[in-house]
Protein backbone atom coordinates (compact mmCIF):
# COMPACT_ATOMS: atom_id res chain seq x y z
CA UNK A 1 0.00 0.00 0.00
CA UNK A 2 2.98 2.29 0.52
CA UNK A 3 3.78 3.14 -3.12
CA UNK A 4 0.08 3.41 -4.02
CA UNK A 5 -0.68 5.97 -1.32
CA UNK A 6 2.40 7.87 -2.41
CA UNK A 7 1.05 8.09 -5.94
CA UNK A 8 -2.23 9.37 -4.52
CA UNK A 9 -0.31 12.00 -2.57
CA UNK A 10 1.54 13.06 -5.73
CA UNK A 11 -1.77 13.38 -7.58
CA UNK A 12 -3.28 15.35 -4.68
CA UNK A 13 -0.30 17.72 -4.60
CA UNK A 14 -0.39 18.28 -8.38
CA UNK A 15 -4.15 18.85 -8.41
CA UNK A 16 -3.93 21.30 -5.53
CA UNK A 17 -1.14 23.22 -7.28
CA UNK A 18 -3.03 23.38 -10.56
CA UNK A 19 -6.22 24.59 -8.89
CA UNK A 20 -4.43 27.26 -6.89
CA UNK A 21 -2.34 28.49 -9.83
CA UNK A 22 -5.31 28.87 -12.12
CA UNK A 23 -7.72 30.11 -9.45
CA UNK A 24 -6.38 33.63 -9.69
CA UNK A 25 -6.93 33.60 -13.46
CA UNK A 26 -10.68 33.23 -12.93
CA UNK A 27 -10.89 35.72 -10.12
CA UNK A 28 -9.44 38.62 -12.02
CA UNK A 29 -9.09 39.47 -15.68
CA UNK A 30 -5.52 40.47 -16.36
CA UNK A 31 -4.77 43.37 -18.65
CA UNK A 32 -1.63 43.30 -20.70
CA UNK A 33 0.54 45.98 -22.16
CA UNK A 34 4.13 46.24 -23.27
CA UNK A 35 5.43 48.07 -20.24
CA UNK A 36 3.87 45.58 -17.87
CA UNK A 37 5.48 42.68 -19.69
CA UNK A 38 9.00 43.98 -19.36
CA UNK A 39 11.35 42.29 -16.92
CA UNK A 40 11.72 44.31 -13.75
CA UNK A 41 15.32 45.30 -13.19
CA UNK A 42 14.99 48.23 -10.80
CA UNK A 43 13.08 50.29 -13.34
CA UNK A 44 15.95 50.65 -15.79
CA UNK A 45 15.25 49.21 -19.28
CA UNK A 46 16.94 45.83 -19.53
CA UNK A 47 20.24 45.79 -21.39
CA UNK A 48 21.25 42.96 -23.70
CA UNK A 49 20.40 39.31 -23.35
CA UNK A 50 19.73 37.67 -19.99
CA UNK A 51 20.61 34.09 -20.84
CA UNK A 52 24.31 34.73 -21.19
CA UNK A 53 27.36 32.83 -19.96
CA UNK A 54 27.79 33.07 -16.22
CA UNK A 55 30.60 32.34 -13.81
CA UNK A 56 32.25 28.99 -14.52
CA UNK A 57 32.57 28.38 -10.79
CA UNK A 58 28.96 27.20 -10.62
CA UNK A 59 29.69 24.48 -13.18
CA UNK A 60 32.74 23.28 -11.31
CA UNK A 61 30.79 22.94 -8.09
CA UNK A 62 28.03 21.12 -9.91
CA UNK A 63 30.55 18.65 -11.36
CA UNK A 64 32.16 17.95 -7.99
CA UNK A 65 28.70 17.61 -6.50
CA UNK A 66 27.84 14.96 -9.05
CA UNK A 67 30.85 12.86 -8.08
CA UNK A 68 30.10 13.09 -4.38
CA UNK A 69 26.39 12.51 -4.78
CA UNK A 70 26.95 9.25 -6.63
CA UNK A 71 29.41 8.25 -3.94
CA UNK A 72 26.79 9.05 -1.31
CA UNK A 73 24.34 6.63 -2.90
CA UNK A 74 27.00 3.92 -2.71
CA UNK A 75 27.35 4.56 1.00
CA UNK A 76 23.70 4.08 1.94
CA UNK A 77 23.65 0.26 1.56
CA UNK A 78 26.84 0.03 3.58
CA UNK A 79 25.46 2.29 6.33
CA UNK A 80 22.35 0.15 6.73
CA UNK A 81 24.29 -3.13 6.78
CA UNK A 82 27.35 -1.92 8.67
CA UNK A 83 26.89 -4.35 11.57
CA UNK A 84 26.64 -7.37 9.30
CA UNK A 85 29.53 -6.62 6.96
CA UNK A 86 31.98 -5.71 9.71
CA UNK A 87 35.50 -4.33 9.72
CA UNK A 88 36.55 -5.40 6.24
CA UNK A 89 33.85 -3.22 4.73
CA UNK A 90 34.94 -0.28 6.87
CA UNK A 91 38.49 -0.64 5.57
CA UNK A 92 37.15 -0.83 2.04
CA UNK A 93 35.11 2.31 2.60
CA UNK A 94 38.20 4.08 3.93
CA UNK A 95 40.13 3.07 0.80
CA UNK A 96 37.20 4.25 -1.31
CA UNK A 97 37.28 7.57 0.50
CA UNK A 98 41.01 7.85 0.20
CA UNK A 99 40.74 7.65 -3.59
CA UNK A 100 37.94 10.23 -3.58
CA UNK A 101 39.90 12.39 -1.21
CA UNK A 102 42.80 12.47 -3.64
CA UNK A 103 40.33 13.66 -6.25
CA UNK A 104 39.04 16.36 -3.93
CA UNK A 105 42.60 17.37 -3.11
CA UNK A 106 43.33 17.63 -6.84
CA UNK A 107 40.26 19.81 -7.33
CA UNK A 108 41.34 21.93 -4.40
CA UNK A 109 44.89 22.32 -5.78
CA UNK A 110 43.48 23.29 -9.17
CA UNK A 111 41.46 25.98 -7.42
CA UNK A 112 38.06 24.52 -8.24
CA UNK A 113 36.84 24.86 -4.66
CA UNK A 114 37.96 28.44 -4.39
CA UNK A 115 35.27 31.00 -5.00
CA UNK A 116 36.49 34.05 -6.87
CA UNK B 1 -12.01 -9.52 -9.76
CA UNK B 2 -8.87 -7.90 -8.41
CA UNK B 3 -10.69 -4.64 -8.04
CA UNK B 4 -13.14 -6.17 -5.59
CA UNK B 5 -10.34 -7.65 -3.51
CA UNK B 6 -8.90 -4.25 -2.73
CA UNK B 7 -9.25 -3.38 0.94
CA UNK B 8 -11.52 -0.37 0.50
CA UNK B 9 -11.31 0.62 4.16
CA UNK B 10 -7.55 0.91 3.76
CA UNK B 11 -7.93 3.05 0.65
CA UNK B 12 -10.41 5.23 2.48
CA UNK B 13 -8.28 5.71 5.57
CA UNK B 14 -5.23 6.55 3.45
CA UNK B 15 -7.22 9.10 1.46
CA UNK B 16 -8.44 10.78 4.63
CA UNK B 17 -4.92 10.76 6.03
CA UNK B 18 -3.51 12.31 2.85
CA UNK B 19 -6.11 15.06 2.85
CA UNK B 20 -5.48 15.78 6.53
CA UNK B 21 -1.69 15.85 6.12
CA UNK B 22 -1.81 18.12 3.05
CA UNK B 23 -4.29 20.49 4.66
CA UNK B 24 -2.39 20.48 7.95
CA UNK B 25 0.90 21.28 6.19
CA UNK B 26 -0.79 24.13 4.37
CA UNK B 27 -2.45 25.42 7.51
CA UNK B 28 0.72 25.23 9.53
CA UNK B 29 2.67 26.93 6.75
CA UNK B 30 0.00 29.64 6.65
CA UNK B 31 0.32 30.28 10.35
CA UNK B 32 4.11 30.02 10.23
CA UNK B 33 4.13 33.17 8.10
CA UNK B 34 2.10 34.86 10.82
CA UNK B 35 4.33 33.46 13.56
CA UNK B 36 7.39 34.66 11.70
CA UNK B 37 6.11 38.21 11.67
CA UNK B 38 5.17 38.01 15.33
CA UNK B 39 8.54 36.54 16.32
CA UNK B 40 10.33 39.21 14.28
CA UNK B 41 8.25 41.82 16.04
CA UNK B 42 9.09 40.46 19.49
CA UNK B 43 12.79 40.29 18.69
CA UNK B 44 12.79 43.81 17.28
CA UNK B 45 10.62 45.13 20.12
CA UNK B 46 7.58 45.86 17.97
CA UNK B 47 4.00 44.64 18.09
CA UNK B 48 3.71 42.88 14.76
CA UNK B 49 0.45 42.36 12.85
CA UNK B 50 -2.44 42.96 15.27
CA UNK B 51 -5.26 44.48 13.24
CA UNK B 52 -6.97 41.59 11.43
CA UNK B 53 -8.98 39.65 13.99
CA UNK B 54 -8.04 39.07 17.64
CA UNK B 55 -4.24 39.47 18.04
CA UNK B 56 -4.03 39.65 14.24
CA UNK B 57 -4.88 35.96 13.98
CA UNK B 58 -6.72 36.43 10.67
CA UNK B 59 -3.72 38.11 9.06
CA UNK B 60 -2.53 35.02 7.10
CA UNK B 61 -5.98 34.65 5.53
CA UNK B 62 -5.95 38.30 4.55
CA UNK B 63 -2.52 37.80 3.00
CA UNK B 64 -3.65 34.71 1.12
CA UNK B 65 -6.74 36.43 -0.23
CA UNK B 66 -4.65 39.39 -1.29
CA UNK B 67 -2.32 37.09 -3.23
CA UNK B 68 -5.24 35.43 -5.04
CA UNK B 69 -6.77 38.77 -6.02
CA UNK B 70 -3.52 40.22 -7.31
CA UNK B 71 -3.07 40.40 -11.05
CA UNK B 72 -1.12 37.52 -12.51
CA UNK B 73 1.63 39.04 -14.64
CA UNK B 74 3.73 36.88 -16.94
CA UNK B 75 6.60 38.84 -18.51
CA UNK B 76 6.40 38.94 -22.30
CA UNK B 77 10.01 37.87 -22.70
CA UNK B 78 9.78 34.90 -20.33
CA UNK B 79 9.47 31.25 -21.24
CA UNK B 80 5.80 30.85 -20.36
CA UNK B 81 5.46 27.11 -19.83
CA UNK B 82 8.53 26.95 -17.60
CA UNK B 83 7.44 30.12 -15.84
CA UNK B 84 4.29 28.35 -14.65
CA UNK B 85 6.06 25.06 -14.03
CA UNK B 86 8.60 26.59 -11.62
CA UNK B 87 6.33 27.52 -8.70
CA UNK B 88 4.16 24.45 -9.28
CA UNK B 89 7.17 22.18 -8.95
CA UNK B 90 8.35 24.01 -5.85
CA UNK B 91 4.95 23.50 -4.23
CA UNK B 92 4.54 19.84 -5.26
CA UNK B 93 7.97 18.82 -4.01
CA UNK B 94 7.37 20.66 -0.75
CA UNK B 95 4.13 18.74 -0.19
CA UNK B 96 5.54 15.36 -1.23
CA UNK B 97 8.13 15.12 1.53
CA UNK B 98 5.44 14.64 4.15
CA UNK B 99 4.59 11.18 2.78
CA UNK B 100 7.10 9.20 4.82
CA UNK B 101 7.04 11.09 8.10
CA UNK B 102 5.32 9.08 10.84
CA UNK B 103 3.01 11.57 12.54
CA UNK B 104 2.11 9.24 15.37
CA UNK B 105 1.79 5.60 16.37
CA UNK B 106 -1.30 3.70 15.24
CA UNK B 107 -4.93 4.41 15.99
CA UNK B 108 -7.15 1.50 16.98
CA UNK B 109 -10.57 1.84 15.36
CA UNK B 110 -12.80 -1.12 16.12
CA UNK B 111 -9.92 -3.56 16.02
CA UNK B 112 -8.46 -1.99 12.87
CA UNK B 113 -4.95 -0.62 13.21
CA UNK B 114 -4.61 2.66 11.38
CA UNK B 115 -0.99 3.84 11.22
CA UNK B 116 -0.64 7.62 11.20
CA UNK B 117 1.80 7.63 8.32
CA UNK B 118 0.95 7.94 4.66
CA UNK B 119 3.47 5.39 3.44
CA UNK B 120 5.78 3.29 5.59
CA UNK B 121 8.30 2.39 2.92
CA UNK B 122 11.66 0.83 3.72
CA UNK B 123 13.57 3.50 1.80
CA UNK B 124 12.05 6.50 3.58
CA UNK B 125 15.25 8.47 4.07
CA UNK B 126 16.31 7.90 0.48
CA UNK B 127 12.89 9.05 -0.73
CA UNK B 128 13.24 12.28 1.24
CA UNK B 129 16.61 12.91 -0.37
CA UNK B 130 15.17 12.33 -3.82
CA UNK B 131 12.30 14.75 -3.28
CA UNK B 132 14.45 17.39 -1.62
CA UNK B 133 16.85 17.29 -4.58
CA UNK B 134 13.92 17.87 -6.90
CA UNK B 135 13.17 21.07 -5.01
CA UNK B 136 16.19 22.58 -6.78
CA UNK B 137 14.33 22.42 -10.06
CA UNK B 138 11.54 24.68 -8.83
CA UNK B 139 14.01 27.42 -7.96
CA UNK B 140 16.17 26.87 -11.04
CA UNK B 141 13.36 26.66 -13.60
CA UNK B 142 11.47 29.57 -12.07
CA UNK B 143 14.50 31.82 -12.00
CA UNK B 144 15.70 30.89 -15.45
CA UNK B 145 12.32 31.21 -17.15
CA UNK B 146 11.79 34.73 -15.77
CA UNK B 147 14.34 36.11 -18.24
CA UNK B 148 15.52 38.57 -15.64
CA UNK B 149 19.17 38.95 -14.75
CA UNK B 150 18.53 39.15 -11.02
CA UNK B 151 16.32 36.07 -11.10
CA UNK B 152 18.82 34.08 -13.13
CA UNK B 153 21.69 34.95 -10.84
CA UNK B 154 19.60 34.13 -7.78
CA UNK B 155 18.47 30.82 -9.25
CA UNK B 156 22.01 29.71 -10.05
CA UNK B 157 23.14 30.74 -6.61
CA UNK B 158 20.27 28.91 -4.98
CA UNK B 159 20.82 25.72 -6.96
CA UNK B 160 24.54 25.76 -6.30
CA UNK B 161 23.98 26.31 -2.59
CA UNK B 162 21.35 23.60 -2.25
CA UNK B 163 23.41 20.94 -4.00
CA UNK B 164 26.50 21.86 -1.98
CA UNK B 165 24.76 21.44 1.36
CA UNK B 166 22.91 18.33 0.29
CA UNK B 167 26.19 16.42 0.39
CA UNK B 168 27.02 17.27 3.98
CA UNK B 169 23.40 16.52 4.90
CA UNK B 170 23.56 13.10 3.29
CA UNK B 171 26.84 12.18 4.90
CA UNK B 172 25.66 13.28 8.35
CA UNK B 173 22.59 11.08 7.90
CA UNK B 174 24.70 8.08 6.93
CA UNK B 175 26.27 8.17 10.40
CA UNK B 176 22.76 8.09 11.85
CA UNK B 177 21.72 5.21 9.60
CA UNK B 178 24.61 3.12 10.91
CA UNK B 179 23.07 3.29 14.38
CA UNK B 180 19.55 2.51 13.23
CA UNK B 181 20.35 0.00 10.50
CA UNK B 182 17.14 0.94 8.73
CA UNK B 183 15.98 3.54 6.23
CA UNK B 184 12.36 3.41 7.39
CA UNK B 185 11.46 6.44 9.47
CA UNK B 186 8.93 4.47 11.49
CA UNK B 187 11.60 1.98 12.57
CA UNK B 188 13.94 4.83 13.41
CA UNK B 189 11.33 6.37 15.72
CA UNK B 190 10.48 3.06 17.36
CA UNK B 191 14.15 2.42 18.10
CA UNK B 192 14.34 5.71 19.97
CA UNK B 193 11.58 4.76 22.40
CA UNK B 194 12.51 3.72 25.91
CA UNK B 195 16.00 4.26 27.25
CA UNK B 196 17.12 5.79 30.54
CA UNK B 197 16.48 9.23 31.95
CA UNK B 198 12.80 9.28 31.17
CA UNK B 199 13.40 8.14 27.61
CA UNK B 200 15.65 11.06 26.74
CA UNK B 201 18.73 8.82 26.53
CA UNK B 202 17.11 6.78 23.79
CA UNK B 203 17.03 9.69 21.38
CA UNK B 204 19.53 9.75 18.55
CA UNK B 205 20.72 13.24 19.43
CA UNK B 206 22.61 11.68 22.37
CA UNK B 207 24.61 9.44 20.01
CA UNK B 208 24.92 11.84 17.09
CA UNK B 209 25.32 15.40 18.43
CA UNK B 210 27.77 16.41 15.70
CA UNK B 211 25.68 14.75 13.01
CA UNK B 212 22.64 16.66 14.24
CA UNK B 213 24.50 19.97 14.18
CA UNK B 214 25.60 19.38 10.59
CA UNK B 215 22.10 18.29 9.63
CA UNK B 216 20.64 21.42 11.23
CA UNK B 217 22.98 23.77 9.38
CA UNK B 218 22.27 22.00 6.12
CA UNK B 219 18.53 22.17 6.76
CA UNK B 220 18.86 25.94 7.00
CA UNK B 221 20.69 25.98 3.68
CA UNK B 222 18.21 23.63 2.00
CA UNK B 223 15.27 25.81 3.04
CA UNK B 224 17.00 28.99 1.79
CA UNK B 225 16.67 30.49 5.26
CA UNK B 226 18.88 33.19 6.67
CA UNK B 227 21.89 33.05 7.09
CA UNK B 228 21.82 31.08 3.82
CA UNK B 229 19.21 33.09 1.94
CA UNK B 230 21.60 34.13 -0.81
CA UNK B 231 19.11 33.23 -3.50
CA UNK B 232 16.73 35.92 -2.28
CA UNK B 233 19.13 38.45 -0.83
CA UNK B 234 17.12 41.66 -1.08
CA UNK B 235 20.08 43.98 -0.80
CA UNK B 236 21.91 42.33 -3.71
CA UNK B 237 19.28 40.75 -5.93
CA UNK B 238 16.10 42.77 -5.36
CA UNK B 239 13.80 39.88 -4.61
CA UNK B 240 15.74 36.84 -5.74
CA UNK B 241 14.50 34.13 -8.05
CA UNK B 242 10.80 34.98 -7.63
CA UNK B 243 11.24 38.60 -8.61
CA UNK B 244 9.05 38.43 -11.72
CA UNK B 245 6.31 36.44 -10.03
CA UNK B 246 3.07 37.85 -8.80
CA UNK B 247 -0.26 36.58 -7.53
CA UNK B 248 -0.56 32.94 -6.47
CA UNK B 249 2.66 31.93 -8.22
CA UNK B 250 4.61 34.19 -5.91
CA UNK B 251 2.51 32.83 -3.08
CA UNK B 252 3.58 29.31 -4.03
CA UNK B 253 7.26 30.12 -3.82
CA UNK B 254 6.84 31.80 -0.44
CA UNK B 255 4.52 29.07 0.77
CA UNK B 256 6.81 26.27 -0.38
CA UNK B 257 9.58 27.79 1.71
CA UNK B 258 7.44 27.63 4.83
CA UNK B 259 6.22 24.12 4.12
CA UNK B 260 9.84 23.06 3.63
CA UNK B 261 10.66 24.61 6.96
CA UNK B 262 7.83 22.75 8.66
CA UNK B 263 8.72 19.42 7.07
CA UNK B 264 12.42 19.71 7.79
CA UNK B 265 11.60 20.61 11.40
CA UNK B 266 9.39 17.54 11.62
CA UNK B 267 12.15 15.50 10.03
CA UNK B 268 14.73 16.68 12.56
CA UNK B 269 12.33 15.90 15.40
CA UNK B 270 11.73 12.45 13.91
CA UNK B 271 15.31 11.52 13.19
CA UNK B 272 17.08 12.97 16.20
CA UNK B 273 14.50 13.80 18.87
CA UNK B 274 12.39 10.68 19.10
CA UNK B 275 9.58 11.69 16.75
CA UNK B 276 6.26 11.00 18.43
CA UNK B 277 7.99 9.62 21.53
CA UNK B 278 6.62 11.44 24.59
CA UNK B 279 9.46 12.15 27.02
CA UNK B 280 9.18 10.90 30.64
CA UNK B 281 6.25 8.66 29.70
CA UNK B 282 6.17 4.95 29.04
CA UNK B 283 3.80 4.68 26.09
CA UNK B 284 3.16 0.95 26.43
CA UNK B 285 2.00 1.28 30.06
CA UNK B 286 -0.09 4.34 29.27
CA UNK B 287 -1.74 2.59 26.33
CA UNK B 288 -2.94 -0.17 28.65
CA UNK B 289 -4.64 2.20 31.06
CA UNK B 290 -5.84 4.92 28.67
CA UNK B 291 -6.23 3.02 25.44
CA UNK B 292 -4.02 3.34 22.34
CA UNK B 293 -6.01 6.12 20.68
CA UNK B 294 -5.34 8.72 23.35
CA UNK B 295 -1.65 7.76 23.43
CA UNK B 296 -1.45 8.09 19.64
CA UNK B 297 -3.08 11.49 19.88
CA UNK B 298 -0.65 12.60 22.59
CA UNK B 299 2.19 11.32 20.39
CA UNK B 300 1.05 13.54 17.52
CA UNK B 301 0.95 16.48 19.94
CA UNK B 302 4.47 15.63 21.16
CA UNK B 303 5.80 15.57 17.59
CA UNK B 304 4.08 18.85 16.77
CA UNK B 305 5.49 20.51 19.90
CA UNK B 306 9.01 19.44 18.95
CA UNK B 307 8.41 20.64 15.39
CA UNK B 308 7.13 24.02 16.53
CA UNK B 309 10.19 24.46 18.73
CA UNK B 310 12.40 23.87 15.70
CA UNK B 311 10.36 26.30 13.61
CA UNK B 312 10.82 28.87 16.34
CA UNK B 313 14.55 28.21 16.24
CA UNK B 314 14.55 28.79 12.46
CA UNK B 315 12.91 32.17 13.01
CA UNK B 316 15.07 33.11 15.92
CA UNK B 317 18.18 32.52 13.81
CA UNK B 318 16.70 34.43 10.89
CA UNK B 319 16.23 37.58 12.94
CA UNK B 320 19.55 37.28 14.76
CA UNK B 321 22.26 36.17 12.36
CA UNK B 322 23.36 38.21 9.31
CA UNK B 323 23.71 36.70 5.85
CA UNK B 324 26.85 34.92 4.64
CA UNK B 325 28.93 36.09 1.72
CA UNK B 326 28.87 33.65 -1.17
CA UNK B 327 32.49 32.53 -0.83
CA UNK B 328 32.00 32.06 2.91
CA UNK B 329 28.98 29.92 2.18
CA UNK B 330 30.89 27.71 -0.22
CA UNK B 331 33.86 27.46 2.14
CA UNK B 332 31.64 26.44 5.03
CA UNK B 333 29.90 23.81 2.94
CA UNK B 334 32.80 22.24 1.12
CA UNK B 335 35.80 22.77 3.36
CA UNK B 336 34.27 22.51 6.81
CA UNK B 337 30.97 20.66 6.87
CA UNK B 338 31.79 17.90 4.39
CA UNK B 339 35.14 16.90 5.98
CA UNK B 340 33.52 17.14 9.43
CA UNK B 341 30.61 14.96 8.32
CA UNK B 342 33.00 12.44 6.77
CA UNK B 343 35.06 12.22 9.94
CA UNK B 344 31.88 11.83 11.97
CA UNK B 345 30.75 9.06 9.68
CA UNK B 346 33.98 7.07 9.77
CA UNK B 347 34.33 7.41 13.56
CA UNK B 348 30.71 6.37 14.06
CA UNK B 349 31.27 3.37 11.82
CA UNK B 350 34.32 2.31 13.82
CA UNK B 351 32.55 2.79 17.17
CA UNK B 352 29.47 0.90 16.00
CA UNK B 353 31.63 -2.02 14.92
CA UNK B 354 33.67 -1.86 18.15
CA UNK B 355 30.61 -2.02 20.38
CA UNK B 356 28.91 -4.60 18.24
CA UNK B 357 31.47 -7.28 19.07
Amino acid sequence: MGPASMIVLIIAAVVFSLIAIFASKFVLKATRNKQKGEPYECGVPTQGKTWVRFNVGYYLFALIFLIFDVELIFLYPWAVAVKQVGWIALVEIIIFFFILFIGLLYAHKKGALKWT
Amino acid sequence: MDLLLVDWALVFEKLILIVIVVLASLGIALYTTFAERKVAAVIQDRRGPNRAGPFGLLQPFADGLKLIFKEDIIPLTSNKALFVLGPGLAMVTALLTSAVIPWGSALDLDGRTVPLQIADINIGVLYIFGVVSMGVYGVMIGGWASNNKFSLLAAIRGASQIISYELAMGISLIALLMLTGSLSLKTIVEQQMGGGWGGLLGWNIIYQPLGFLIFLICAFAECNRTPFDLSEAESELNFGYHQEYSSMKLGFFLFAEYINMFISSALMATLFFGGYDIPFVNEANLAQSWGPNIVAFLGVIALLVKTVLFIFFFMWVRWTVPRFRYDQLMDLGWKKLIPLALANMLITGAVVLWLNK
